[in-house]
Order: C-alpha cells, then structure tokens, then sequence
C-alpha cells in the first residue's frame, strides 16, 4: 500500500511538471504578443517600449484615418475578399478531392505529392517561379489572379488533409443504402453525403479563409500593383517600428482570434445538430 | 468515463479505427464500378489542373530559367547557359594566394551554409521544445476534452500573421526591451544587454517561436495513436517508466518527429523576412539573396539561386525519409 501512494505521489509531481512546463510554453508563444497589445493603448506621447509614457487610444484612431498609414483600409477590403474566394475555391475543391480519394485511381499518388508540395515548397520559390513565368508570357501580376492561384497552392493541403480524415471516419453503407433505393448520384450527395461531411467542409474554408489572411511569403511577387494587408504590413515595418504597427498588429491579432472564435462556434452548432 | 479506450483516437488527422467491412452486396459494387472512371475524373480535374499552373510550371520554370540571360534592355532571353552556375560557385581570387579571398567559398554558398546552420540549430530547439509538450498532451492529459483545448491553444499563433509576431519580438528584446528591464531589475547584468535584438539571437529565437508550434502536431499525433494496451503490457511485465518511453514511445513517434523536422526544414530553409526584421539584416539567408537579385530584375541568378536552395532541400527530406518511415504515418 505504501509503495502505491509513493508511485502515485510521484505521478503526480511529474504531471505537475509538465504542466508547469506546459504554461511556460504558452507564455513563450503568447509573451511578445501580449506586450504588443499593452503597448498599442498608448496617448500621444509614445514609445516602443515600456515603461508606458502615456495611456489612450491615439494610435488605435490613427490607425483607422486614412492617409496616415497609406492604403491601408484598402489592402484589408482586398485581404478579405481574396481570403473569401479562397475559402470557397478550398472547401470545394477538397471536397471533391476527399470523395475522389476514397478509392485509389490511377495516378493517385501522383497527385497526392502533388497537393503535399504545397505546405513543403517554401513560398519564395513558388512566387519566384510565378512572376518569371507571368513576366515572360506578358501578364501584369494581380492579387485576384496571380496571388489567388498561390494562395489556393498553399490552403489546399490543409483542406484536403481535414477532408481525408472526414471520409475516413465516414459510414459508406449511408450512401449505399440511399443508391439502393435508387438516388440519383447527386442526390446521394446533396441528401446524404454533404449532410454528414458538412463540419469538415465548413473546417476547410476556414481553414483557408485565416491561411490566405495572413499569407506573406508566396504573395510578395505576384501580388502586382495592388498590396493585400500582410505586404501593407511588412513595408511599414521595414521604414519605422511605431506603436501604429502595435495598434495594427493586436488589431490583425484580435480578428484573427475571433475567426477562430466563429469557426469553434459554427463547429459546435453544426455538430451538436446532429 | 475519462480513460480512453484502448481504440481511442482523437480523431483529427489520421485513420480511426475501421470498423469490420459490411459485407457487400454484388450489386452495390457493380454499381459503383460503373460510374466510377468518369466521375472521379471531373472530381479531381479542377485542382490538377490548378497545381500544374500554378505550383508544378513555376517550379519547373525555375530550372528552366536557370539556363537563360537577361540581355542589355534587362529582358530575360533564352539560352542555354551555365553562367548562371559558374556564378554561383565563382569566387574572385579564389586561386590567388595574395587575395584574401584565397581559398573562399562563394558568398553564395556561405549564404547557404549560414541558412543550412540556422536551420539546424532551429530544428533541433523546436523538437527539444516540443516533444514534452506533445508527449504531455497525448499521454499525461487524459479527457478528450482537455487535450482538444490545450492542443488547440498551442495551435492558435498558427492561426495569426506570421509577421506581427515576429515584430512583436522587438518591445521584448531591445536595449530597453522588457527582457533587459528584467534582467537588470534582478540584477543580473548592469548594462542592458545589446545582443539580444538585430543579432543571431534574435533571429533564431524568434524563429523557434514562429514555428515550434508545427512540431507538436506531428508528434502528437503520433504519440495519441500509440495503443494503451502496449503500455499496459510493458507496465504489467514490470518494465521501468523510461523503458517503456526509450523501447515503445519513442521510437513508435519517431514518424511524428520526422514530419516536424521535415516541416521545419522546409519552412525555415525558405525564410526571407525574419532575416530583416528581427535578425536587423546581419544574417542574410538565401531567400534574401533571391529577393534582393529579383528587385533588381535579376532572374536567372536568382532562379540557380532558388535551384541550389531546392537541391538541398530535397537531399535533406531524402535523408530524413531514409532515417524515419513516415509511411506508418500516413
């Protein structure tokens, strides 16, 4: 009995290290962040640093002027359209691409590296390929085009990962029953098939709707006159670091969050439904 | 209720467990036979079709444009030279013994010694770093509950601009940055430290941060698929907890830790922009030569630039694959 309790103590004592080690990591994650957002509710008289000299929301306001930071507002109307079109192109072409790979067909594999290369090329080499190609064919590169088609090179792996697992949780006897009673292909897939997947589908656009957000390395090419948000972002920082990009960033930072917030909101509802 | 069965799986990437197979009706299967060539055509057309034009002709581009010249006017013409190579390795006065390049690699090869060395410095912090977070999510975290919330607080940077948390680096670590303020409130050092912001430092702490988060899913994922019952057997045989974590865990998630370590070699091997913004541009990486030669409309440099970068990229993941099969994995 003795030699029980001991291993026991002891069990916990390392579960209690580890959890100790598990709120440094968040804080080593979270740490810089959180200073950032201190530091963005600053008056007037600012600086990048603590201590705080002044408390207010005058950065937050010079955020939201125009002039002051460019085209700001601008990039984020363009961030958030192409984001929208790269939700929707995600989750339907990873739909189609989970119910294609539930059988092997020829050239399969094929095409599986090929989806992977998307997380495993770095995005500078992809946007480097793309602008020579468009610059010798003549093409002027455009956010809605050019950065689109990266874009989607980039999300589509995640979409298609989450729908492979959905399908491989998925009952196949649901659409054989329905095919039975003579459903037609599609009705088989609106009545049956998008019923059950549709928590996996909703994932993938978002998914893809926060990865296209914040895609940095593969746009800095293609992305042509028109800048989307992240390239906004990158070329303030590179003229001056001022408290405008900590207003900016724990702005990004809260939406960023928040979409995450909808997308646990939209799954729970979705999935409690059933 | 909380301890998970010996089937459990969490279920989010992965096989769960199947089911015996219902048995099939003749029908059902000849159905499906008959549709299925068609349909799984139009099924994956789109996508293939949009990989090849937009990450299959540029990467293949790439090569191509290796071999061509940019002439006078700065347009790109095709040929097929290797001067672009023969600049990549050329070094002046490398045969020169009162040069004081004598002997030198070239800055194009040092770029990518500095990148390879910064990768591998980062990769192994990430897997030391993540390894016990992974390992206490998927073995000492037992609801279901519990490890979905944790594991998904770990993932939430993932999920947020890569850039402002890089920026946000820099009101922690500069010469009155609140690392330096801690430091010298505990009185460790007396002078604010300099080398903590625009140095090596800087560059791969922040890298570790931006991308540790990418290791722990991997392994998580395999350490969450390890059967209970194996560790219930080694336990019921007397077997000591580090056996069991040397002889059963680890090496059942090494595929995990494959993964991430391919993840992060890629990722970092391809990074520009950290360089500059929290490196303060001391530590220049390939990508930054490939941007800085594309600025200037240099192409076909920069494109036997990016060849080398993918090259060793590839002998990287090679060797990685030949050390771990990942294919339990998948």
């Amino acid at each position: 009995m003795a030699r029980w309790t001991a291993e026991r103590k002891k069990k916990a004592w390392i579960k209690t290290l580890f959890s100790g080690y598990y709120i440094l990591f968040i804080i080593f994650i979270f740490g810089p962040m959180f200073a950032m957002f201190v530091l963005s509710f600053q008056g007037r008289l600012a600086g990048t640093n603590f201590p705080m000299r002044s408390y207010g929301f005058y950065w937050w306001k010079k955020l939201i002027e125009p002039s002051v930071v460019g085209d700001m507002q601008g990039a984020l109307l363009r961030s958030i359209i192409l984001a929208l079109i790269v939700m929707v192109i995600t989750a339907v072409f990873s739909t189609m691409l989970g119910m294609a790979f539930r059988k092997k067909f020829v050239g399969s594999g094929l095409l599986f590296y090929m989806i992977m290369s998307g997380i495993m090329v770095p995005g500078i080499l992809i946007s480097l390929g793309l602008a020579m190609v468009l610059k010798v064919l003549g093409i002027t590169p455009t956010w809605w085009f050019s950065a689109l088609g990266v874009h989607v090179i980039w999300t589509l792996p995640f979409g298609f990962l989450i729908m492979m697992a959905v399908f491989n949780r998925f009952d196949h006897s649901l659409e054989e029953a329905a095919r039975d009673m003579g459903a037609s292909e599609w009705t088989v897939f609106k009545e049956v098939t998008l019923p059950l997947i549709l928590p996996g589908v909703v994932a993938a656009g978002l998914f893809g709707f926060t990865l296209s957000y914040d895609e940095f390395a593969r746009t800095t090419q293609v992305a042509g006159e028109f800048n989307t948000l992240p390239l906004d972002i990158y070329a303030s920082f590179t003229q001056r670091i001022r408290p405008t990009i900590f207003a900016l960033g724990t702005g990004s930072t809260i939406f960023s969050i928040m979409l995450i917030g909808l997308f646990v909101l939209v799954y729970t509802l979705i999935f409690r439904r059933k | 209720m909380d301890r998970p069965s010996p089937n459990f799986h969490p279920g989010l990437i992965g096989s769960a467990p199947q089911a015996p197979a219902p048995p099939k009706t003749g029908v059902g299967i000849i159905k499906r036979r008959r549709g299925t060539g068609v349909y799984v055509t139009w099924l994956v057309a789109p996508s293939t079709i949009w990989l090849i034009l937009f990450l299959i002709v540029p990467l293949l581009s790439i090569i191509v444009f290796s071999f061509w010249q940019i002439n006078d006017q700065n347009v790109m013409v095709p040929n097929f030279t290797l001067v672009n190579y023969a600049e990549y390795f050329h070094t002046e006065g490398f045969f020169d013994p009162s040069s004081d390049k004598f002997l030198t690699l070239s800055s194009n090869i040092l770029t990518l010694w500095t990148t390879l060395r910064l990768t591998m410095e980062v990769m192994v912090i990430c897997l030391l770093l993540a390894y016990p977070i992974a390992y206490f999510l998927a073995m000492q975290v037992k609801a279901f509950k519990w490890q979905l919330a944790l594991f998904l607080m770990c993932m939430v940077p993932f999920w947020t601009s890569y850039l402002i948390r890089t920026v946000a680096w820099v009101p922690m670590l500069g010469r009155r940055g609140l690392v330096n303020k801690f430091l010298l409130w505990i009185g460790i050092v007396e002078k604010p430290l300099g080398f903590l912001l625009y140095s090596e430092f800087s560059l791969t702490l922040a890298l570790v941060q931006l991308y540790v988060v990418l290791c722990i899913g991997p392994i998580f994922f395999s350490l969450a698929k390890i059967d209970n019952s194996i560790l219930e057997a080694a336990r019921d045989m007397g077997a000591k907890p580090y056996q069991i974590f040397r002889e059963i865990i680890l090496p059942l998630s090494l595929p995990g830790v494959a993964i991430g370590m391919i993840f992060i070699w890629v990722m970092i091997m391809g990074e520009f922009a950290t360089a500059g913004l929290v490196g303060g541009g001391k530590m220049a990486l390939v990508g930054n030569s490939i941007i800085d030669l594309m600025g200037t409309g240099q192409y076909p440099p920069a494109s036997s630039i990016a060849l080398m970068l993918m090259l060793t990229m590839m002998i990287g993941v090679f060797i990685i694959l030949k050390l771990v099969d990942i294919r339990k994995q998948l």
